[in-house]
């Protein structure tokens, strides 16, 4: 649905041009939410506002449904992106203006009789379960309720696209989740591809398809959420990971065998319907292995189950080497800590 | 002067009441003729400031150096050097009529100033915002600058039709009629200190309650 070829961006000029990303291509697909990590400064927000041109790529294209963004007229480039919806991460709400008037502002603009703008506003309103507020001004709001409506307004013209831009990052986790929750059950009920960056790892681990890791103006790894997640390859995306989950440092000693006998230190990872399953009691019964649990997660991904066990097993090599083929040949990541 | 004998049998009151007719029409025609030249000067100056293009920019520094000059000219010569051209634009140099283009020509550009600070206090995130909804350059203008920056433009015409009520005085001294004229003719060059007194307490008055309802306007745009 999106493409994105080539996207370069720098910002001034001469001796002080500072790239902000460098020949960055990308592929969205319709109707699943994509999200995009990376550290300030990395390109994250200048990314989001190329795909409905907030920013004008130096050079590459921005193509949407087959369309070619970068090559659209003024007007038609305003009519493109009254069907990309986006919300802020300070929500960027009219002050002067009720939260009715903010939820029709963009109805207004294509000049919609008052009548169906009332409707859908009214409609909206209850999707973001806001009726109550409908004449409130946005300074009278939590942050929470500012970001609902900034999530009717951004779907009042129905688009089709919605391009978050750090929506979460100004709110208290709580907060955070219920809007993660609202963009889930959008999602969901209207098939609307959602664009999202962040720097939170629980974000997209909450409600990402899937994600790309942005660094230094380029995409350093992106996959299905899980796969990132569960194997990361990049070092940055590995320092997000831990981050989020502050892991405590592993002592060599743990990793090694008590009294001489053969030990080895694997990282088994579960996922789906394997997470809540009895494998590896089952395997090491049949195997005769023992093993003691070093660290571990059980969590969910959106809403899929992970797990992911780092374990000593101690016992002969032989047996060790065969628990590891039966876990493997179970479907499980088996990863051998050196 | 005698300061010391207040003789206010010297107050003709009917040549005070035209005389206030005269300022307030002043005032009105030339508020009304600053707002309508002076809001878009502003919002030019706002917007191509703003500009990426060099070409809109260098117009922007065009009419930066334009505004300044008006606005340092003192009132007094610009009346002066505008006669030729007020003659023209109004086919006369004196009365209420004749005193209109120079106090425009004078509030525009403080106003446009005004202006142009008010716009820039509005949050540059709501502009992209709507630059996002597909709004056109003209509705972010009308639906979001001006609505957005409306109790700023209000308090700024405020001090802009203050200024103007101590300029329609200034002109007095060329024949401009109104207040300013009976307190320069008559208070000054006769020693009629009390129609002089009258003439500065009405403008006082005017002032006052022209600062209040400006206060009152922001007031109710700022509900938020």
């Amino acid at each position: 649905m999106i493409q994105l070829e080539n996207l370069t961006k720098t910002y001034g000029k001469g001796k002080n041009v500072t790239p902000a990303l460098s020949e960055l291509n990308l592929s969205i697909e319709r109707g699943e939410i994509f999200g995009v990590i990376g550290h300030s400064g990395a390109g994250k927000s200048t990314l989001i506002r190329c795909i409905n041109l907030l920013e004008r790529p130096t050079s590459g294209r921005v193509w949407i449904d087959g369309v070619d963004l970068t090559r659209l007229s003024k007007s038609a480039l305003q009519a493109r992106r009254r069907k990309i919806g986006m919300i802020f991460q300070h929500f960027n709400l009219l002050s002067s203006a009720t939260v009715y008037d903010n939820i029709a502002f963009p109805l207004r603009l294509v000049k919609i009789p008052e009548k169906n703008v009332r409707a859908k506003v009214e409609e909206l309103l209850a999707l973001v379960g806001l009726e109550a507020h409908a004449s409130k001004y946005p300074a009278q709001l939590s942050g929470g309720q500012k970001q609902r409506v900034g999530i009717a307004r951004a779907l009042a013209s129905d688009p089709d696209v919605l391009l978050c831009d750090e929506a979460t990052s100004a709110l208290d986790p709580q907060t955070t989740d219920s809007i993660l929750k609202l963009l889930l059950d959008i999602n969901r009920r209207f098939n609307l591809t959602i664009v999202l960056i962040t720097h939170e790892m629980h974000v997209i681990q909450s409600i990402c398809d899937r994600v790309a890791v942005i660094h230094q103006g380029g995409i350093v790894e992106k996959g299905p959420v899980a796969e990132v997640f569960l194997k990361p390859q990049h070092p940055v995306t590995r320092d997000f990971i831990s981050r989020e989950y502050s892991q405590a440092e592993l002592l060599d000693t743990a990793l090694s065998a008590p009294h001489g006998a053969s030990a080895l230190a694997v990282k088994i990872s579960f996922l789906g319907d394997k997470t809540y399953q009895s494998i590896l009691s089952q395997t090491v019964r049949q195997t005769g292995v023992d093993f003691a649990i070093i660290q571990g997660t059980i969590s969910t991904l959106k809403n899929v189950p992970y797990g992911q066990l780092i374990v000593r097993f101690e016992g002969e090599e032989a047996l060790i080497r065969r628990t590891i083929e039966i876990l493997t040949g179970e479907g499980l990541d088996v990863e051998v800590i050196e | 002067m005698d300061v010391g004998a207040l003789d206010f049998t010297q107050v003709d009151w009917t040549e005070f009441g035209t005389a206030t007719k005269d300022t307030l029409a002043m005032l009105g025609a030339s508020a009304l003729f600053t707002l309508i030249l002076g809001l878009p000067l502003g919002i030019i100056l706002f917007m191509s400031a703003r500009s990426t293009s060099p070409i809109i920019r260098v117009v922007y520094s065009i009419l930066s150096v334009i505004v300044n000059i008006l606005r340092s000219v003192p009132f007094i010569i610009l009346i002066v050097a505008l006669l030729p051209l007020t003659d023209k634009l109004v086919g006369t140099t004196i009365g209420v009529k004749g005193t209109i283009p120079p106090l425009v020509i004078a509030a525009a550009p403080f106003f446009a100033r005004l202006v142009e600070t008010a716009l820039r206090e509005v949050d540059r995130g709501v502009i992209e915002a709507a630059h996002a909804m597909g709004a056109s350059v003209w509705q972010v203008i009308t639906r979001v600058l001006i609505r957005e920056a409306m109790p700023g433009l209000i308090a700024g015409l405020t001090v802009t039709v203050v200024a103007l009520v101590s300029n329609t005085a200034m002109a007095g001294m060329v024949g401009a009629g109104g207040l300013g004229t009976l307190a320069i003719n008559y208070g000054y060059y006769r020693y009629e200190t009390a129609v002089m007194l009258v003439a500065v307490v009405l403008m006082v008055i005017i002032v006052q309650v022209l600062q209040m309802i400006g206060d009152r306007l922001v007031i109710y745009f700022s509900r938020r």
